[in-house]
C-alpha cells in the first residue's frame, strides 16, 4: 500500500532552482533514506512534503490522498487551496527536526500531549496514556515526565522529540537529519530509537548524514546532488556498487 | 512634626488608596487584553497593520503621559464638535479622561513588550506546530500567547509597576487618589512632610505586592526559562 507519492517536485529560491524534478514513493514498512552532501536540497525536499516550504511545481499524495494546491500568483509557488486539508496531512505526516523544535514552555508530557489533544481532539486522559507510552517507548524515565525541555540533554530532547511524533500515530514519519545537532556520544541513543522504528515497520522518510542507518536499516535510499536524484535504489546496492562518480566521491569521503 | 494630623485623615487615605488600586487595575486590565492583540499584529505581513501599530506606541512611548493627559482632559473641550456630541458626558468626567491616557499609554508600552517576548519565541517552535497541523488560531492560544506572556513576565511587571506610580497624575484633573489626598492635606494643614511620606509609603506596600505577585508568576509560568533548579 503506497503511503506517500510525491511527483515531480520543483522548487526554488528567485531565479536558483534547487529541486529541479524530484520523485519518491513509499510503501507501508518503507525506510527512504536521502542522503547527499550539503546544499543537494535534501532537508528543502523534505520541507516541501508537508509544506513547511512552498514548492512551485509537483504533487504530494498521503495515503491515496491528493494535496489539493494552488498556484500563488504572487510568487508563483504552490500553497493548499484548503488550509483544513493541509492541517489534516501535516498531521498525518510528523516530522522530527534537527533542532528537536520542542515547544519549550510545556513539560516533556504537555509536548507529548499537546498536538493530539488540539489537532487530533483526543481526550486529556487519552492523550495522556498514548503519551506516557510513546515517551516509555522511547526511553524516558518517567521522573523526567515533568520536565522542561530546557532541562534535558540534546538526545533526551530528541528522543523527546521522537515520542511526540508517534504520538500522532502518523501515516508517514519525516525526520529532518535527526542526529546533526547532537553531540556525537548522544547520537547512538537516537540512532538505536530510530533502528527500533524502522524494524516495527514504520513508514520513515530519513534525511541523514548517518551512512551506517542508511546503509543497514533503510529499505530504499536516494542519492541527491544539486537539487536531483542522481541515483537511488536498494542501500546495499547504492552503497557497495555506486555507480555515478558523484556517490562514489561522497562515499568515499565519508566512509574510510 | 504632626502625625496626629495623618492619624486624623487616614480614612481619607485609605480612600485614596482604593480609587489609586482602582484606576491601576482598570487600566492595566483593559490595556492587557488590547495589548495581546496588538502584539499579535506587530509583525503581521501586512505592512500597513504593523506601521499602524508602531506609530501608536512611537506616539504614545515619545510624548509624557500628563501632556497625554492634558490633552484628553483640556485639550478635547476646545472642540466644540466634540462638546456637542453624545460623548461629551464622558469625555467631561476626569475619571473616564483618565483611564483612556493611562490605557493608550500603557497599552503602547505593554505592546512593545509582549511583541519584544514574542520575538524571543525560536522559530523552530511556530514551524513545529504548523507541521503538526495546528490552525492559526491553535497557534496562538496554545504557543504564541504563553511563550509571549511567559518571556515577557519581567518586563511586564516593571510595566505595571510604572502604571501603578503614574496614576499619581489622576491628582492633576482633580481626583482624589493617594497623591491628590496627600496634596490636599499640604494644603489644609501647612505641613508638606508627612503627607507625602504617608502616601509614599502607600505607593510602597502597593509595589510590593505587584513585584510579589510577579515573583509568584515567574515561579509558576516561567521556570523553564530558568537554569535547572536542584
Amino acid at each position: 500500500m503506497d503511503k506517500l507519492i510525491v511527483t515531480d517536485l520543483h522548487k526554488r529560491y528567485g531565479a536558483h532552482e534547487v529541486i529541479k524534478g524530484i520523485s519518491l514513493n513509499a510503501k507501508a514498512g518503507d525506510v527512504v533514506s536521502i542522503i547527499g552532501s550539503s546544499g543537494s536540497g535534501k532537508s528543502t525536499f523534505l520541507r516541501c512534503i508537508n509544506l513547511l516550504e512552498r514548492p512551485h511545481k509537483g504533487e504530494i499524495r498521503v495515503g491515496n490522498e491528493l494535496l489539493a494546491t494552488t498556484v500563488d500568483r504572487r510568487t508563483g509557488e504552490l500553497m493548499a487551496s484548503d488550509a483544513r486539508q493541509l492541517q489534516r496531512i501535516r498531521a498525518q505526516l510528523s516530522m522530527v527536526f534537527q533542532n528537536f523544535c520542542l515547544w519549550s514552555h510545556m513539560t516533556v508530557l504537555e509536548n507529548v500531549m499537546e498536538a493530539p489533544m488540539h489537532v487530533r481532539g483526543l481526550t486529556r486522559s487519552e492523550a495522556r496514556e498514548l503519551g506516557e507510552a510513546n515517551l516509555a517507548k522511547v526511553g524516558l524515565l518517567p521522573k523526567s515526565f515533568g520536565q522542561y525541555p530546557a532541562h534535558l540533554s540534546g538526545g533526551q530532547q530528541q528522543r523527546v522529540a521522537i515520542a511526540r511524533a508517534l504520538c500522532m500515530e502518523p501515516e508517514v514519519m519525516l525526520f529532518d537529519e535527526p542526529t546533526s545537532a547532537l553531540d556525537p556520544e548522544l547520537v547512538g541513543e537516537v540512532l538505536k530509537v530510530m533502528q527500533a522504528l524502522a524494524e516495527e515497520g514504520r513508514t520513515m522518510v530519513v534525511v541523514t548524514h548517518e551512512m551506517g542507518f542508511a546503509r543497514n536499516l533503510s529499505t530504499q535510499a536516494l542519492f541527491l546532488h544539486r537539487g536531483l536524484i542522481e541515483e537511488q535504489g536498494h542501500p546495499g546496492e547504492l552503497f557497495d556498487r555506486p555507480q555515478s562518480e558523484r556517490l562514489q566521491q561522497f562515499l568515499s569521503g565519508r566512509l574510510k | 512634626m504632626s502625625w496626629d494630623v495623618i492619624a486624623d485623615n487616614f480614612a481619607r487615605f485609605l480612600d485614596g488608596a482604593q480609587l489609586t488600586l482602582l484606576l491601576t487595575v482598570i487600566a492595566l486590565g483593559i490595556a492587557f487584553t488590547l495589548s495581546i492583540v496588538l502584539a499579535l499584529l506587530r509583525d503581521s505581513p501586512r505592512w500597513w497593520l504593523r506601521h499602524m501599530i508602531g506609530a501608536y506606541t512611537l506616539v504614545f512611548r515619545g510624548t509624557p503621559l500628563l501632556i497625554q493627559l492634558f490633552l484628553i482632559y483640556y485639550g478635547l473641550a476646545q472642540f466644540e464638535m466634540l462638546r456637542q456630541s453624545f460623548v461629551w458626558p464622558w469625555l467631561s468626567s476626569p475619571l473616564i479622561c483618565v483611564l483612556i491616557a493611562f490605557v493608550l499609554n500603557t497599552t503602547a508600552y505593554t505592546t512593545e513588550i509582549f511583541a519584544g517576548g514574542l520575538r524571543h519565541l525560536p522559530p523552530g517552535e511556530i514551524e513545529a506546530a504548523r507541521a503538526y497541523g495546528m490552525s492559526p488560531w491553535t497557534q496562538a492560544r496554545r504557543i504564541l500567547l504563553p511563550a509571549m506572556l511567559t518571556r515577557s513576565l519581567s518586563l511586564y511587571g516593571n510595566e505595571t509597576i510604572m502604571m501603578l506610580h503614574a496614576t499619581s497624575l489622576a491628582s492633576t484633573v482633580t481626583l482624589m487618589e493617594i497623591t491628590g489626598v496627600a496634596r490636599n492635606i499640604t494644603l489644609n494643614y501647612y505641613i508638606q512632610f508627612e503627607p507625602y511620606v504617608t502616601a509614599g509609603a502607600l505607593y510602597l506596600l502597593l509595589t510590593f505586592v505587584l513585584v510579589g505577585a510577579f515573583r509568584f508568576a515567574e515561579w509558576r509560568w516561567a521556570a523553564y526559562l530558568q537554569p535547572r533548579r536542584g
